[in-house]
């Protein structure tokens, strides 16, 4: 209501010209997440391990797999995190392991969201026996467990960075299917899709003109939460050692320090940090998600709001929350 | 009825499109189990002795078809193949044995997890903003957050290794005579206690944010305001109107929650070597044991299938919607 009001208020819209849209309408997800204090903290950490990603070259010269000295070496002056069971320099392992761990859980992510919103939306929008046909496609892959169906993939494929990509997207792409056919199926009732149709435009248009952008928050909740996915199931398999060993990852250094006997000899240093990068990038990515969920879930915003709103008043808020939209 | 009969046919075509899946991966991903296992052999193997290892995995000359219905008749036999990294024992007593060891742990962490989670969830939701919403679910979060695997290690060398106050393998001491005896059910529990605490808190955010996002919006409903009005005791409108109903989300979601639950107790039990499923499974892929691989597969898949049919069956006692829909 607030928000109707507020824009009556200004100068009819006739005389202005009509402005481009300001980043914060064109992306509002974006502005939301960037107003939510966890999700700050989840965009910088995030950032960080990207950039360091990048700047491996820079940060940690030379080759990451060369011998360097001590095998399970102590922190040291030359190894300032140590050595791993091959003599390899932890800190260059970790810096550049990045590389592939990010790539594999973006890459996985980005597959996963074509095949879900494909298949969500297809289903959603054209209904009938197709729907029916993609449904049951869906809830098998759910119910089928994901790590045995991954390891048996893994096993038999030869592993490097792609396949890996494959087999994860072949795996983990049903939930946000499901998710998105429920809103297709919402927004195909609502009066612009009828209006459309009226219009005389064709299928088409009408999804990718008229759906697909209100589906985006779903979409960008999803690729975060597939990258999640991607990166702790890659990782996973990499410390199984069913990914390509030669190269070096996150989880790969994991597998070289508990088949190097690293823990039973007590060099914890070999485990933490690249276990510790994996743990901060999952961290990173939920918390961007608890903004995105204030997205989809507006009563969850209205809750913050209200208790700004309250701070420092004598009036107390009952136990339902009224949903308000604060005016952008 | 009719809803428990569609949810049965959904899962034997669930079923058998698993053991499609177990039958057509080996057959048509580049690398087969024959020319796995003789690689390292190199030349030494003649023509024929290839041919006669793919006919005993199954891979013979016969048309795809006729293999695959030979696969049907040996599986309804309960006939999965022989294990050939602990040969000769069937594929299916080395399941049933990992089968044990997989519930027991899975099941206890289930519950436990299950109960801490929802209540936390609760009394987050409850008392939203309070000190304990601020601090308890993002606190799990932040622990869930981990690799199950890391988290297992890091219990590992803490309380394994460095205190020594837990064994660090396996899942009872070899000294100990199996059967109903204390000596055995006390090793047991000792051998239970780092698993079950790392896969209990790795799965309580699952619950805890499970609950208490559909706590507030049930909160929002007027019911809940009803209750307030009539003036009910806090306790009784908290868990008799508003977590009664917010609950059901949790178990129909159960199915899906599965599946992660399941991944990460895998992993747990390798770091631990715990002798279930996934220590297993992950231990035939490492020895390229390929009939107990796809057999592995199948059983946990079975199990899983079955998990949900039970919650199934649940669902309709706590939802009198389902029955009479």
């Amino acid at each position: 209501m607030s928000e109707e009001i507020v824009t009556t208020n200004k100068e009819p819209a006739a005389e202005v010209k009509p402005k481009r849209a300001s980043w914060k309408q064109r992306f509002p997800w974006l502005y939301i997440i960037l107003r939510h204090p966890q999700a700050r903290i989840g965009v910088a950490i995030l950032a960080a391990l990207i950039l360091m990603s990048i700047f491996a070259p820079l940060i940690a010269p030379g080759d990451p797999a060369a011998f360097t000295g001590g095998i399970n070496g102590k922190p040291s002056k030359e190894n300032p995190l140590g050595t791993d069971p091959l003599g390899r320099d932890e800190l260059h392992l970790v810096v550049w392991g990045g590389r592939i761990t990010l790539v594999v859980g973006l890459g996985t992510a980005a597959l996963a969201m074509v095949i879900a919103t494909a298949v969500g939306m297809i289903g959603g929008y054209f209904r009938g026996t197709l729907d029916d046909i993609l449904v049951l496609i869906t809830n098998l892959f759910l119910v089928i467990p994901g790590l045995p169906l991954l390891i048996i993939l893994a096993a038999y494929l030869h592993p490097n960075t792609g396949t890996v990509i494959l087999t994860l997207a072949f795996t983990g792409w049903a939930w946000n299917a499901r998710i998105i056919r429920a809103m297709t199926l919402s927004l195909r009732e609502k009066d612009y899709v009828a209006a459309s149709i009226v219009a005389g435009e064709g299928n088409f248009t009408i999804i990718f003109r008229q759906i697909l952008p209100n589906l985006i928050n779903l979409i960008v909740g999803g690729f975060i939460g597939t990258t999640i996915y991607g990166i702790s199931a890659s990782t996973a398999l990499a410390f199984l050692g069913l990914t390509d060993m030669e190269q070096i990852s996150w989880g790969t250094n994991l597998f070289y320090a508990q088949n190097g006997n690293a823990l039973l000899i007590g060099a914890w240093w070999v485990f933490v940090p690249s276990g510790l990068c994996v743990a901060l990038a999952a961290l990173g990515l939920a918390w961007i998600n608890f903004g995105m969920d204030e997205i989809t879930n507006p009563r969850l915003r209205a809750e913050r709001e209200l208790r700004n709103v309250l701070k420092g008043t004598k009036f107390q808020r009952v136990r339902a929350t009224p949903v308000l939209r604060r005016e952008h | 009825m009719k809803y428990i009969l569609r949810r049965l046919g959904f899962y034997l075509i669930a079923l058998f499109a698993a053991v499609t899946l177990d039958f057509f991966l080996p057959r048509l991903l580049p690398g087969d189990p024959a020319t796995a296992i003789l690689a390292p052999m190199g030349s030494r193997m003649t023509d024929v002795q290839i041919q006669a290892l793919r006919q005993v995995l199954g891979l013979g000359n016969e048309p795809l078809f006729q293999q695959y219905l030979t696969f049907l008749k040996h599986l309804f036999q309960g006939d999965l193949g022989v294990s050939y990294a602990q040969f000769p024992a069937p594929v299916t007593s080395v399941i049933a044995t990992g089968f044990r060891w997989t519930l027991l742990l899975g099941l206890t962490s289930l519950t436990i997890s299950a109960i801490i989670g929802h209540l936390i969830g609760i009394l987050g939701a409850w008392r939203r903003g309070s000190s304990f919403d601020i601090v308890m679910p993002p606190l799990f979060n932040f622990i869930g957050a981990f690799p199950a695997f890391f988290l297992a290690l890091g219990a590992l060398f803490i309380f394994g290794l460095k205190l020594h106050w837990f064994p660090i393998a396996h899942a009872y001491d070899v000294g100990t005579t199996p059967g109903f005896n204390q000596e055995y059910i006390l090793s047991i529990l000792k051998h239970m206690v780092l698993p079950l605490t790392v896969s209990v808190l790795v799965t309580l955010q699952i619950w805890i944010m499970q609950m208490r996002n559909t706590m507030v919006s049930v909160l929002a409903e007027d019911y809940i305001t009803m209750a307030e009005a009539k003036g009910l005791t806090q306790n009784r409108i908290m868990f008799g109107f508003a977590a009664r109903n917010a609950i059901l989300p949790s178990v129909t979601g159960f199915g899906i929650f599965l599946g992660s639950i399941l991944s990460g107790q895998m992993l747990i039990e390798q770091v631990f070597s715990y002798p279930g499923l996934g220590f297993l499974m992950i231990r035939a892929v490492g020895a390229r044991d390929y009939p107990l691989m796809g057999g592995l597969f199948l059983g946990i898949t079975v199990g899983v299938l079955l998990a949900n049919f039970l919650v199934d069956i649940l669902y309709t006692r706590i939802d009198p919607r389902v029955r009479s829909g």
